[in-house]
């Protein structure tokens, strides 16, 4: 029995704190022009994050997911304002699940190493994502169509497109520096990570894979990025609940330090209960992902309504913990919010999620 | 991570699989030995199956071979209560008793006394229960009343104790008693073991919501119990509360159906106006809620292990067990009994899987309390896991017979 991290591992997370805590910060560009930290990815890249799960002949550093789920919690809990999860958990994995070997051989080292940035275009707007809602159309070659919001669209070079071809809606790679892309950066509710709209008008598209299988793919796709974000979202829910714990032991009123009272103490306890079922369903999920195991589809979801709960519900709690102060744009509590948010829409809704599981759950029975 | 067992861990749980397969039916959802049984065929029948869990090497673990027990690690016995939780077997006399009692008398009980209790109550034939909770102390034990006065060599017991489990079929009991009224509470309690079979003890069983029985009220009147029975000095008994309440965690265990299993089993079969119940999406989210709470917590269970297996003290994770399970019990009740509509008022034969889910509807408010309220749990969470100060203790320094006290 082993389902905690190694030793190595427990390593690279306390470097990985240490160097995320001296370096990374939200409002660098929250409250600057770039869309992200352009700085701080750089040396990420050069710690080989990136490649971190990725065999080392396909140009990866030849780790494992696991090393990459410490990653994302670290990552997480510092509302890193980088393309990180754009470019690795989603276009990576991408091309690594869809891609043909020569698409592998061609993208695989460049994402990996960082040079260039991913991203995937799914959402069309207000709607579930769903085969029968992508109006974007992949026809001779040449993509039209607008997708929004897509997370770093703005900043990536390359996209997977997720696209309607001879009636199968499949997964297309765009160069987005190439024609026919053009790019307009969107406000979102979490400024720290950047979002566009991305407008096709006839840009040259690749199908990554059978566009036939295309739905599949995007679904692996899915699961493996669900494990990975919520690790992120169990990296963030321990932040808030640390960070609401260290304000109410040192807030006086009353004569006393708040977390003296009892109705703080049972509201963060929820915090902590709800975060503890979050981490030990991610642990589960990054066993499954980096074993292949067949529990996967049903292991990466739990892992990811878990995840999505525990860390709304400790951000909204940890700007209740800090009272008034707590809704002030000084605080960082609202930064918690922001990403907490963000990431429970990220490729879909905490219902759709939920659906996902119990369907998932189904065709296990089933089997 | 992997979940592979050691080679000692592997043979360990091939041999209580082997003897479980051997000796106990398998567990099916919707099935449940209490219900099978009746409540007042389950102590013959635990009588006898610890005493087959002693004769195979399976009571008492994580206790010293000298006194009967088998002189193994936690993880022997994570594995043993992951492999059992699979079967129906009777549950409800021997876990105070060998969790709680047990532990403490080896802890405080003289050499003697060790000899003469331990290996028998392993065995099944004595049947311990824990005394410390009062009619004004449930969450605050150490508010305990029930006084004991030094006669000779002797005490002399009078008062009441109350939520005692098991009190109706139990031959010794552990007892936290008022020695000395004119200190601060915590001080003046002195820790006692005495046979419940002694003149002057009267067991009134308690009926509960549900109708079920599971404790008792017990009352003292002139009790004698010989000094050499008192564990830990006088005046120091709650320094041994504490040790016995440090197991009780660990001892209450295991949440009685219906879970997760359950629900997602009646809601495949249910029928509503548009087809099975799964297919409603309000039954998805719930149900998808429930699973995360559920395999959360066993998931946790393998955190506890991997701690124990490294040789580390297992982390703060099992403390939110209880507050989970006992809650989502009630939840699952609630939702699967408003699932059936009119109908889910019917106790018993007459409605889907026996009456499960009524019978938890009026059940499971107890799960949330015994072993430590909703409150007092989340309390511990605070304290001993997130670093938070106690309460302000407006009875520290007050002498016991000095603080207010209501009706």
């Amino acid at each position: 029995m082993n389902f905690d991290f190694t030793d190595d591992q427990r390593m690279l997370r306390d470097q990985a704190r240490r160097f995320l805590e001296e370096n990374a910060s939200a409002r660098v560009v929250m409250e600057g022009e770039e869309p992200f930290d352009r700085g701080l990815w750089t040396k990420i890249c050069e710690l080989g994050w990136p490649g971190a799960a990725l065999p080392e002949d396909e140009g990866g550093v030849g780790l494992s997911y696991v090393d990459l789920c410490v990653i994302a919690e670290e990552l997480g809990r510092a509302l890193a304002p980088v393309p990180f999860s754009s470019s690795i958990y989603l276009a990576l994995e991408a091309v690594r699940i869809a891609g043909a070997e020569e698409q592998k051989k061609q993208y695989l080292p460049k994402l990996a190493s960082g040079e260039i940035i991913g991203c995937l275009a799914a959402p069309e707007g207000v709607g579930a994502l769903l085969p029968k809602n992508i109006r974007a159309e992949v026809s001779g070659g040449k993509l039209s169509g607008v997708k929004m919001p897509v997370a770093d669209g703005d900043i990536a070079g390359l996209a997977v497109v997720v696209a309607k071809s001879g009636g199968d809606a499949g997964l297309f790679l765009v160069d987005l520096n190439g024609p026919g892309v053009t790019r307009e950066r969107i406000e979102t509710i979490d400024p720290s990570r950047s979002h566009a709209k991305l407008t096709f008008d006839r840009a040259p598209a690749e199908a990554l894979g059978k566009t036939a299988d295309g739905w599949d793919h995007l679904t692996r796709v899915q699961d493996h990025a669900a494990v990975l974000f919520a690790f992120e979202q169990v990296g963030g829910a321990q932040k808030c609940l640390e960070e609401a714990r260290d304000y109410a032991m040192n807030r006086f009123a009353f004569g006393r330090p708040i977390a003296s009272f009892q109705a703080i103490k049972h509201k963060l306890a929820d915090v902590y209960m709800k975060t503890e079922l979050a981490r030990s369903n991610a642990y589960y999920g990054a066993w499954a992902l980096n074993t292949g195991a067949a529990e996967l589809p049903v292991a990466a979801v739990a892992a990811r309504v878990a995840g999505n709960t525990a860390f709304l519900f400790a951000a909204e709690e940890n700007i209740q913990t800090h009272g008034g102060m707590g809704f002030t744009w000084e605080f960082d509590c609202h930064l918690y919010l922001r990403r907490a948010k963000l990431l429970a829409l990220t490729l879909g809704s905490e219902k759709r999620w939920k659906e996902r599981l119990v369907s998932n759950l189904e065709a296990r029975n089933a089997a | 991570m992997d979940f592979t067992d050691t080679p000692q861990e592997a043979e360990y749980r091939a041999k209580v699989r082997a003897f479980l397969s051997a000796n106990a039916e398998k567990k099916e959802p919707g099935k449940q030995f209490a219900k099978q049984h009746g409540e007042e065929g389950l102590v013959p029948l635990a009588k006898e199956w610890q005493a087959k869990k002693y004769a195979a090497g399976f009571a008492g673990i994580t206790l010293p071979k000298e006194y009967g027990g088998q002189g193994l690690s936690a993880m022997e016995q994570v594995i043993y209560n992951q492999e059992e939780a699979g079967y129906l077997v009777p549950r409800g006399a021997y876990e105070i008793g060998l969790g709680m009692c047990i532990p403490t008398m080896l802890t405080y009980a003289t050499e003697e006394q060790k000899q003469r209790y331990a290996p028998v109550a392993l065995k099944g034939e004595e049947i311990w229960c824990q005394l410390f909770s009062e009619p004004a102390g449930g969450s605050d034990v150490a508010n305990a009343k029930t006084r004991a006065v030094r006669d000779g060599d002797d005490w002399i017991i009078n008062g009441q104790k109350i939520w005692t489990s098991g009190a109706h079929f139990s031959d010794w009991g552990i007892i936290v008693l008022r020695t000395d009224p004119s200190v601060p509470k915590h001080r003046g309690l002195s820790f006692f073991f005495l046979n419940m079979h002694s003149p002057g003890i009267e067991v009134r069983r308690i009926k509960q919501i549900s109708g079920a029985s599971n404790f008792n009220e017990v009352f003292f009147t002139d009790v004698r119990v010989p000094d050499a029975q008192r564990l830990g000095p006088v005046g120091g008994g709650w320094r041994v509360a504490l040790t016995t309440l440090m197991n009780e965690r660990l001892a209450v265990g295991i949440t009685p159906p219906p879970d997760f299993e359950e629900i997602f089993e009646f809601a495949r079969g249910l029928e509503l106006e548009d087809g099975p119940a799964i297919n409603d999406s309000s039954v998805r989210e719930k149900l998808a809620d429930w699973y995360v709470e559920t395999q959360g917590l066993k998931l946790s269970v393998f955190r506890t292990m991997t701690a124990l297996s490294r040789g580390e003290d297992p982390g703060p994770e099992s403390s939110i067990n209880k507050i989970i399970s006992s809650n989502k019990r009630q939840d699952i009740a609630n939702f699967a009994t408003d699932l059936m509509e009119q109908a889910g008022v019917i106790m018993g034969a007459d409605s889907p899987m026996a009456g499960m889910f009524q019978e938890s509807v009026l059940s499971s408010p107890s799960g949330r309390i015994a072993g430590g309220t909703d409150e007092i749990l989340r309390n511990i969470i605070a304290e001993r896991v997130l670093g938070m100060p106690g309460d302000i203790r407006v009875d520290k320094d007050v002498a016991y017979d000095q603080l207010p006290q209501g009706r």
